[in-house]
Order: C-alpha cells, then structure tokens, then sequence
C-alpha cells in the first residue's frame, strides 16, 4: 500500500487539503494534483531553476521539496503573480517590455526568483542580478533581456513606492 | 502600402500567458483515463540482448503493460524508422528498431515500455524489468572507429563508415605546389547538446473506434512527426493528427523524430487509453540526440601577401549509432568553412563514422560552427606565421560587394550551388572593429600585462545558408466574426513567429497585429508543413504570410467591390473594414465579407468565386539566402586557474530586412550565449566503453547568468533579393562565429606564452597545461 499522509496547503491564497503519496514531489503535486501547470519541471536534481516557486515568502525548488514538507505552510506560484484585477504585475510587465523571454519554459523560476531579490533588495546593480540568477539557466535569452527586465522592474518598484510612500 | 507593423519592435503576442502560467506545454496535456510510460533503456554501449523478464513489472499494482519490441503492433514491428535525409553517397544506412530488437547500439537505447497508472509506478516498473545482455565491444572515438578492425557499430556492418565523399573545387595540389606557404592544423571541435529547458515528451491517444492517432508533442515540427507516424503504421492522412503547442526550446534535436515517440503509439494502440511520457533530464542527457565530434586534420596555402590559394584535409565526423540525419552536419560544415573569403582551391576527404554514442543530430549552428572556427583559426594563423595584423588577413580575402551573387563552387545542403545572395563583408569587419576600437587594443592588453592581468581579443567572420526549402505553407481566413486567423506549420520554440508572422499579415490587412491570430503546428489545420529549424521560417513561411495576405486582401477588394459597385482601386483596407477611399459611410466590414464569401446555402455561387475569405501560399524558396556576422570578443584569462572571463562580445549581423529588431536582437543574444557554452564549458564525455559520464547540470554546464557579457549588437541590413519580403534566417547568427572569436581571444590573451589552440570547448585545465608547457619551453 502507498504510504500517503493528509496536507493543508494554501497555493495563492487558496488553501488545499489533500491526501498525498509521501514521495510525490511538491512540484508534481502543484501541477498535477492541483493543475497549475505554470510552474515548470527542467532538471528534477535542482539546477535549472525553473521550477523555483516561494514557501513562506522563500524561493525555494519545488523539484527538490516532496509535497508534505509544504504541509501548513503558504506558497506563492507564477499563476500567484498577477494583480488582484489580473493585469500583469510590474515584473511581469517588465518581462514583456524588455522581451525577457522566449520560449518561456524558465520563465515561472526566473519571475519568482527575481520577485523575492526585488522584494529584499530594492535596489540592485546589474551584477548583483547576474549573481542572483545563477540559480536559474535560461538557454534562449542569454539572460541579458531577464536582467534588464529585473532592472526596469526595480525601478518601477522603487517609483511606484515613492509614490505611495 | 506602408509597413506599419514589418519592421517595428512590438511587444510578443506570445508573453502575457506565458508570463502568468498559462502556457500549454506538453507536460500540460491532461486527457481523460490518461496513463504514464517510462522507459527501460540499455545501460550498454553495444550488446545483444539475450532476453527481457518483464514478469516482476508487470505483477507490480498500477502497471498496466509491459512492451519489448515483440509486442509493437505491426508494420511498425518490422519498420525501422525512416531515414530524414536520404542521400546516394550514404552507403549505410542504419536506423533504429521503435525498440531495440536484439542489439543495443548506445548506452540510452530503448528496450522496453512500461504503461502505468502514474510516472512513478511506471519508473518502479521499468527498474524491475530484468535484461540479460551479452555485451559487445564497442567503437567510441569516431578516428579509431575508422581504422580496419575496429569493433563494428552495428553488427552487420561492413565497416563503421557511413559515408566518404570528396569535397572539391578547383586543383588544390597545384595551388600547393605553387604556395608560398603551407600551415597544418588539427582541429578537435566539440559541440554539445541542446540543453532545451524543457525536455522532450509525447501524449499519444488512440481512438480506436474512429481509428485514429492524436499526439500532442513537443517538436520543432509537427507535420514531419505526422508523416513519420504514418510511415511506421500504414495510415492514411486522415488518421493522424499531432499537434504542437508551447515548446520550451528546440535547438535542432526536437526536430527529429525519436524511436519514444513510435512507442508511444504503440503502447495507446495496445493499451486503448491516452499515454503520456515525459522525458526526464537524465534521460535527456542519454536518449536526446547531440552534435558532439569533428576532427578535422587541415592545411592551407598562401601566397606571400597571406591571399589564400587553397586548403585541403580531411573531416572524420561522429555520426552515432544512427545514421539518422545522414551527411547533414558534416555536409554544412564543410560548406561553411569558405565563409565570406574568396578560396579558389578547396579538397576535402569527409567521412562520417558510426559510433556506439548517441545518434548525432545539428544543435543550433549545425555545423557551420565548425566550419567557421577551422577558416578563421587558419586565418589568425596565417597572420601570426607572416606577423599580420588578423584582421587585415582577413581583409586581404574577402569577397568584395561587387561580386554578387557570388558563386563558391560547391553543392549546398538545400542541393543548390552555395551562392551568396547579397551581403558587404569588409563594411561588416570594419564596423565592428571600429566599434571595438581594435586598434588600440595592444595598448591597453600592453598596460595590462604590466599588472599580471592577461586580456586578449579576437574576431570571427561567418556566412551562413539559412531559410532552407522545400517551402512552409500558410493558409490565412478571415472568420464570419471577422476575426483573422494565420494557420501554419512553422513549430516555434520560442522564435516569436506568433508576433511576427501577425506582424506581416497586419500590414496588408489594415489591422493592428494584435488582431491576427496564428495558429502554428497542428496538423489539422493546414495541410503540408515542415517546421522550424535551420533559421527558415521568417524566409519561408513569412513569405507565404506575405503572399496569402496580398491574395486575401484582393480577395476582400474585389467582393466589397462588388457589393459597393465602386472600382477595387478606389478601396483601402481599414480597422476590419473596407472602405471607399474619401468615403468613410461607404463601407463593408471584414464580417460582412466573410458571410458573403462563404456563400448563402443553397444558391449558386458565382462562377469566379472560391469560397471562404481565405487564401493558401506555400512560398518555395529557389536556394537558401546567406546571412553573415563579424564577431568580436575580449576576454580575460586567469592563467593559474585557466578561468576564461568573457568581457566583450560585439556582433554585427546582417539578416537581411528585419521583421522585429527587437525579436532579432534576443535571438543573436541568446545565441552567443549559447556558443560561449560551446567555447569554454559544454562537452559531453563518454568512457572507454561508452558509458556517458556527463548525466546531469553538475557535471555538464550550461552558461549562466554571471558567465555570459552584455552582448553589443550592430545591424546591416543587405535585402535578400531571393523573397519578397527581402529577410534572411536569424536564429543562429548569434552562435555560429563567436565560438571562434572567443577562441581567438583567449589565444591573444596568451599571447606572451605562444600557444595555439585548434579546440573547442578549451577547458580550464587545457588552458593551465598550455601555459605550464609553454613556460616549460621557454
């Protein structure tokens, strides 16, 4: 018989109560169990990034997570990015504007990578986001169009805050 | 009519799904009673497979079948997969069984399926499928595989070579005799995989009541995989449908048809659910076909003003177990080392070798990487034996602008004499360097030197045959909500043709591009297609947009013509409508067409109407277009550790018109990336036996973020005189010379040690050992 044990989960805000194999991976159980295929399985041994989600507000790789160890706790996935209306956040936008993407398989572990650095770190050079995206391979962009977006983002962040400020 | 949309930087299409998760890869299919397969592989280089208990797998709860090649419905029981690219010089012509029948030819090879109830029982399954193999010996190294004697590839064999032809023009041992100089270099050039982000993976779905195959793949093109389908089980065109959606990166092996892909099939037929597989990265590393190996042993001849007279050699190519894309790569290779110099004599010996590796596939470049790095190490060599500057040795042999259309002398891939169309190779150097300020780079790698710090630059030219035939089709229709929809089968894995094939129809529609919809690889929707690789779809299936456009536009004309009783002349297209130009009430709008042109049912259609505000291209370029690049890095060499820091790179690219600059500019980006991975990080290894030794992220590495500069950019646009809307390919530009320009520049940065480096990837330690034998000589 599978050994299987009881999560609660909030993905999104949304909280899921499920009865899980205890070997099922956390990323399998975000997209398969849940469906929210937006975050993406590249490597399954931690490298490539892309399936980088936040658990309790720390990036983390939910390839390398079984879905127990989320038990109780709150995760944010790229489906969790967009404003509450549904327009795309400013990372998001910045992605599109900067063209940060191609064929956007990394592009879910690259948002939320850079959405947590950007939270903690407001201001950032370009070589501190270079650093920070070593965790993440991208094989279309060559990062450089990934960086500028984060740099546009930045900025917009930090104006959008004076603003509110 | 103005170009409103051709040209400009508009924002993707494609991104505000892909941005929010809402993109539909294949790993995002999920059908109804759906099951998962996992696949039992030969942890072999070569053996005979003696027998296969599949018993302990298929008693294990949750797995439903257990498939060896025995099993496989037939024809495909008794087919091996079709070769691609047949060709009279292949005088073996290997392809693999869906599953291995009684001989696995590379560690990786496909034995068994297992269908499960999940990935994870079928993975359980297939590690308790026992094989008892008798191993065979095994030829790994493509030079040795060549020699009389050596373990056979493939056991019925004749030898291990696949194919020898001669590569000719003029009479290269009289330019020999008559050279100045004579300079010898072998060359070791590796290029990896593709490294894709996502990896490959299949849904295949029988419906054994209609008897029909839908699969759902992830590919580079979604009719070739159609056309293989019915190859491999004698169905006729209505029978199978495949469909490609999101493609996360292709790179050239997601174009091949896989043996997984057949089994697939199978295992639907067999076990009448829906069956989905995933390949998960290990397997990628062992199953997903390479580029890898060329040895090229060559020499060239100068006359005393460094002016080529001629080169000469021999190219031993790795093929693979399987002969799968014939003398594709070879073939490009040898024809892209003339690049853009005027080379009156050329000889050479190309054999591709089986080997017990995986099957060899192009990876973004295809060959033309290696081409390039032979001429212009050769050329860095020539300047460094007669103590000219690089770049004037270069300078001293381009083909001037004058001489287009330009013919090389030899037979290209697309089978056409290799003319260049168009292109300024001097304007193109010179721009570049000016840029890099190459002049005065001595100085500052002088002052340099004094600190410790080894700088080093060095520059690469490239011309490259891209927008291959035969053609790509697109139909275009205007729907009865007046909605505009392209249809084609150009397979994008990222290249943007959602945005910029809309960008092309907008303009001859009158409409914003957001307001064009484009469908791409589903089978269904358009008859004959052949897919994105080889930098072809802007040339190709752009055309075709161009063409269906212009028709459906006339089309539009001539039935608001009609309607409104005014001349087709005195109409523009405007917003979804036609209007009387200087009239605005007198309009009709694309709805209103579209109703007409479909006709009132049962009354008789006028006799010059076809129906439905539609029109079908399939543009057929004559030969391929030649797009050029001239790259320039610095680096900067730890000589104690041999870290290569890529500093600078500059290139100037001419693909002809541009249809998005900013779509252009990430892919010449992305492709240097790419080719500085190829220079100093990414290389595949195999043991002895054959054993892959590079399995996973940690052991083979793929650029990151902090080893990849900001990359400079500069545009010459030469219109392709060969389509109508003038472009040439622009997906591999980025990658092809900058390998060699890397290469170059690290050999500058050592310049005080003398080395020579004629391989790619140089690796750290490579760079330490030149150094210490270098001191060791001094």
């Amino acid at each position: 018989m599978p050994d299987t044990r009881k999560i609660t989960v909030t993905v999104n805000g949304q909280r899921h109560e499920a009865e899980v194999e205890s070997r099922l991976l956390l990323a399998d159980f975000l997209r398969h169990t849940l469906d929210l295929t937006g975050t993406h399985v590249g490597c399954e041994h931690g490298v490539c990034g892309a399936c980088t989600v936040m658990v309790d507000g720390h990036s983390a790789r939910s390839c390398l997570m079984f879905a127990v160890q989320a038990n109780g706790k709150s995760i944010t996935t790229i489906e969790g990015l967009a404003q509450a209306d549904g327009k795309l956040s400013i990372l998001q936008e910045a992605f599109q504007n900067n063209h940060g993407l191609q064929c956007g398989f990394c592009t879910p572990g690259m948002l939320i990578t850079l959405s947590e650095h950007l939270r903690d770190n407001p201001d950032p050079t370009e070589a501190e986001l270079r650093e920070v995206l070593t965790g993440n391979l991208c094989r279309c962009t060559g990062y450089q169009a990934i960086v500028a977006a984060g740099l546009d983002a930045a900025a917009k962040l930090r104006a959008s805050k004076a603003e509110h400020a | 009519m103005g170009m409103k949309f051709f040209g400009a930087s508009v924002l993707r299409k494609e991104d505000p799904a892909l941005l929010t998760g809402k993109g539909r890869y294949v790993d995002d299919v999920k059908l109804p009673g759906m099951l998962h397969a996992a696949f039992v592989r030969s942890t072999y280089a070569h053996a005979r497979i003696k027998s296969i208990d599949t018993s302990a797998a298929l008693a294990l709860p949750g797995v439903v079948a257990v498939l060896t090649h025995d099993d496989l419905p037939e024809p495909m029981r008794s087919r091996r997969l079709p070769l691609y690219v047949p060709h009279p010089a292949i005088k073996q012509t290997f392809m693999p069984w869906v599953l291995a029948k009684d001989e696995t030819c590379f560690a990786g090879e496909a034995i068994a399926i297992v269908i499960a109830q999940s990935r994870y029982l079928a993975e359980d399954g297939a590690a308790l499928v026992e094989v008892d193999y008798d191993v065979l010996p095994a030829s790994i190294d493509p030079r040795e595989a060549i020699v009389d004697g050596a373990p056979l590839a493939q056991q019925g064999a004749v030898n291990n070579i696949v194919t020898q032809v001669p590569v000719k023009i003029g009479d290269t041992d009289k330019a020999f005799a008559q050279a100045a100089h004579v300079f010898r270099e072998q060359f070791a050039l590796h290029r990896g995989g593709p490294f894709f982000l996502e990896c490959r993976g299949v849904v295949a779905d029988w419906d054994a009541g209609t008897e029909q195959l839908t699969v759902h793949a992830s590919s580079q093109g979604s009719h070739r995989f159609k056309r293989t389908f019915i190859d491999l089980l004698d169905l006729a065109d209505n029978q199978v449908r495949v469909i490609t959606n999101d493609v996360g990166g292709g790179f050239g092996p997601k174009g091949s048809f896989y043996v997984e892909y057949g089994a697939l099939a199978a295992a639907t037929m067999v076990v009448g659910k829906p069956v989905k597989w995933i390949e998960d990265r290990r397997e990628n590393f062992v199953a997903t076909q390479q580029e890898r190996d060329q040895y090229w042993d060559m020499e060239v001849a100068v006359d005393e003003n460094a002016k080529l007279l001629g080169l000469r050699g021999r190219l031993v190519h790795d093929g693979g177990a399987y002969v799968t894309w014939g003398l594709v790569l070879p073939w490009i290779a040898a024809t892209s080392v003339i690049g853009p110099y005027v080379l009156p004599n050329y000889q050479l010996e190309l054999i591709v070798a089986m080997t017990n590796k995986i099957t060899c596939s192009p990876v973004r470049g295809a060959g033309r990487p290696q081409g390039c790095f032979v001429m212009e190490r050769m050329m860095d060599r020539i300047a460094q034996e007669l103590g000219l500057d690089r770049a004037e040795v270069r300078r001293r042999n381009f083909i001037q602008p004058d001489q287009f259309p330009y013919k090389v002398g030899l037979i290209f891939r697309d089978g056409r004499p290799v003319t260049y169309d168009s292109g300024d190779y001097p304007k193109s150097q010179q721009m570049a360097l000016d840029h890099m300020d190459w002049e005065n780079f001595r100085a500052k790698q002088e002052a340099a030197l004094k600190q410790g710090r080894y700088i080093g630059i060095g520059l690469s030219n490239a011309v490259e045959g891209t927008g291959l035939g035969p053609y790509e089709g697109a139909t275009i229709r205007i729907s009865t909500s007046g909605k505009i929809v392209v249809f084609t089968g150009a397979t994008p894995q990222g290249q943007s043709h959602k945005t910029t094939l809309a960008q092309i129809a907008a303009d001859h529609l009158g409409v914003s591009y957001e307001d064009v919809s484009v469908v791409t690889a589903d089978t269904a929707t358009i008859p004959f297609g052949m897919g994105t690789f080889a930098s072809r779809t802007a040339v190709n299936a752009g055309s075709s947009v161009h063409l269906a456009a212009i028709e459906v536009r006339e089309k539009i004309k001539k039935i608001a013509s009609e309607l409104l009783e005014v001349s087709p002349d005195d109409l523009e297209l405007k917003d979804g409508a036609v209007e009387v130009r200087g009239v605005p009430g007198m309009r009709k709008t694309f709805r209103e067409l579209a109703y007409n042109a479909v006709g009132l049912y049962g009354f008789s259609m006028k006799a010059d109407r076809d129906p439905g505000l539609e029109a079908t291209s399939y543009f057929k370029p004559e030969q391929s277009t030649y797009a050029n690049s001239c790259h320039v890095a610095e680096v900067e060499v730890d000589i104690e550790t041999g870290h290569v820091k890529v500093t600078r790179v500059l290139v100037n690219h001419d693909c002809g018109n541009v249809i998005n600059p900013m779509i252009v500019e990430g892919q010449i980006v992305g492709g240097v990336a790419h080719g500085v991975g190829n220079a100093l990080f990414e290389k595949l290894l195999f043991d002895e036996s054959g054993q892959p030794l590079t399995t996973s992220f940690a052991d083979y590495l793929l650029p990151m973020a902090t080893d990849v500069p900001h990359v400079e950019t500069l545009h010459t646009e030469t219109p392709s005189p060969l389509n109508p809307i003038g472009v040439k390919g622009a997906g591999e530009g980025g990658t092809i010379a900058v390998i060699a320009a890397i290469i170059s520049a690290v050999e500058d940065a050592l310049r005080p040690f003398n080395v020579r480096i004629a391989q790619m990837p140089v690796s750290p330690e490579t760079i330490v050992q030149l150094v210490l034998d270098a001191k060791g000589r001094q």
